[in-house]
């Protein structure tokens, strides 16, 4: 389905569009006509198997790669000419995968988000200490502030991540499965808590999944990439489609869909 | 101790002193980013690049310092540009570079008589035979080295720790890359001089590896790596002067001994508790 049949009604402007959108390496096509919109207020999973291009269209997004077709406007500008990133919050796949001997605080890793004005900015201790701390207040990590960050938990990561991508007061939140290697009770509160964002703070969240579970739960919009968008819709229709049958009947890692 | 009082007295210990104090603090900071960034044998690499720029020196009778600066900083961009454009691996794009540079330092050396005692300095380290005038170059270029790390250290800590996320944020991962990798370049031809370009890659790597187990934040791994570099420098010149030993073997010694000293005592600590 076509995303702008879903959108329709909306009057107000996407803060993401993709329009469009082809990638190939070499001989290999990877994405291939992709239209995506994400408003302000979406929860959006993108899922699909392995090697279905999620990735590659989140970094696209992100202008890390650039489309061999298709373009992608952020804010209703151009790509190119896109300089407002602190509005993207983006937290990669492999963020959590760091060197747990990487001498660094919790501090340090959500203050190197802050966009500085000065060179000296990142030197000062006044720098900026309030933005940091509000943004661990969110995700509830305040008090492991000086903590370096290779002794906290996995759950307690992401959160510190979060913190990071929420400090520049974004608008809009990247996730690229986000909770790999996570015990199930601290995925649960890590969902409950982007949900939180998502309602209260009206964040849009794009949360790129294979946890079909997380899917019922807490997002309104889904998104399923197999190179092309085979699917797109509100939660709601998602529950009701073969599309989702056949999900559970396969199990996530096979979502084969044929349109 | 009144022996190394006349010491401090002697011009060319001062000289040492205060050349191999700027670049081992320049060395160090950089060692961090590097160290951490898997990227420490870089140093060595652009050593060997550096041989061939103070043979063409010492050939031409130029200043071989300021040759061997040159041939490095260019030869740093080049090493960069492999790796990211032929899709060579990091390591092998060193091993590639260094051996052409010290291949073409050997060819240097063969065809002209005479100058096997000036390299030797540079080789092994002669810091205790350093001119004024590469004392002024060493201090100012550490002293700039030091500068940049402060001035970009939010770009080098972010894109170290997490490229991608660097990248989103609007920092130019790219060009942070080819700055750190110009400045190892500009460093590893002012430690030459102090413990040689055989053991330089010792001034970037030990203090930096001594510091980054015992810091708890990422500043105190530069304060420590700096205080670690500056104290082995010291110490080891003052032994070098004392027992009449080689500088270079002094200070690599002293600085692998405080990085052993870390590692048993946190072993240690760590089983009792």
């Amino acid at each position: 389905m076509p995303s702008d049949v879903i959108e329709s009604g909306r009057l107000d402007s996407p803060l993401i569009e993709v329009i469009g959108v082809s990638f190939g390496y070499n001989q290999l096509e990877v994405l291939s006509e992709v239209n995506l919109n994400i408003y302000s207020g979406d929860f959006l999973a993108l899922i699909g198997p392995n090697g279905a291009g999620k990735t590659t269209l989140i970094k696209i997004i992100l202008n890390l790669l650039k489309p061999k077709k298709g373009e992608v406007r952020l804010f209703q500008q151009k790509i190119k000419e896109f300089k407002d990133w602190p509005l993207i919050g983006y937290i990669p796949q492999k963020a959590t995968h760091f060197d747990p001997l990487f001498p660094v605080s919790v501090r340090e890793v959500v203050a190197m988000n802050l966009p500085q004005a000065r060179w000296f900015d990142f030197w000062t201790k006044k720098m900026k200490e309030e933005d940091v701390l509000r943004a661990l207040q969110v995700v509830g990590m305040e008090n492991y502030i000086d903590e370096r960050i290779g002794y906290l938990s996995g759950g307690q990561q992401q959160r510190v991540f979060i913190a990071r991508a929420l400090v520049t007061h974004p608008r809009v939140l990247i996730l690229d499965e986000p909770t790999t290697g996570v015990d199930a009770p601290t995925q649960e509160k890590f969902y409950d808590l982007l949900a939180r964002l998502n309602k209260e703070e009206g964040l849009a969240i794009i949360l790129v999944t294979h946890e079909i579970g997380i899917i019922n739960r807490h997002v309104n919009k889904v998104a399923c990439l197999n190179r092309r968008l085979v699917y797109h819709g509100t939660h709601g229709e998602f529950c009701q489609s073969d599309f989702f049958r056949q999900m559970l009947a396969d199990g996530h890692h096979m979502i084969f869909h044929k349109h | 101790m009144e022996v190394l009082w006349s010491g401090f007295q002697y011009g060319f210990f001062q000289r040492a002193l205060l050349a191999g104090l700027g670049v081992g603090l320049a060395c160090a900071l950089l060692g961090v980013f590097l160290v951490l960034r898997k990227d420490a044998m870089i140093g060595h690499g652009l050593a060997h690049i550096s041989f061939a720029g103070v043979a063409v020196g010492l050939f031409f009778g130029f200043l071989p310092l300021l040759s061997a600066l040159v041939l490095t900083v260019i030869t740093a961009g080049l090493l960069i540009k492999i790796r990211q454009k032929a899709g060579v691996y990091g390591d092998t794009a060193i091993a590639l570079m260094s051996s052409f540079g010290f291949a073409v330092g050997i060819l240097l050396v063969s065809l002209s008589s005479g100058m096997n005692v000036d390299l030797f300095a540079y080789l092994f380290g002669d810091i205790l035979t350093i001119s004024s005038l590469e004392v002024k170059i060493s201090l100012a270029l550490a002293v700039a080295v030091v500068l940049v790390i402060i001035f970009y250290f939010r770009n080098f800590l972010f894109t170290t720790f997490d490229p991608e996320a660097a990248q989103v944020a609007g920092i130019p991962e790219k060009r942070v890359e080819y700055l750190l990798t110009v400045l190892a370049g500009i460093t590893v031809v002012l430690g030459m001089k102090v413990v040689g370009l055989l053991l330089v890659v010792a001034l970037m790597v030990i203090p930096a590896a001594s510091a980054l187990r015992i810091a708890r934040n990422f500043r105190q791994a530069l304060v420590f790596a700096g205080i670690f570099s500056l104290s082995e420098i010291f110490v080891g010149l003052c032994l070098s002067f004392l027992l009449d030993i080689p500088a270079a073997a002094g200070i690599v010694l002293l600085g692998f001994g405080i990085y052993l000293i870390i590692l048993f005592s946190q072993s240690r600590f760590r089983q009792r508790s």
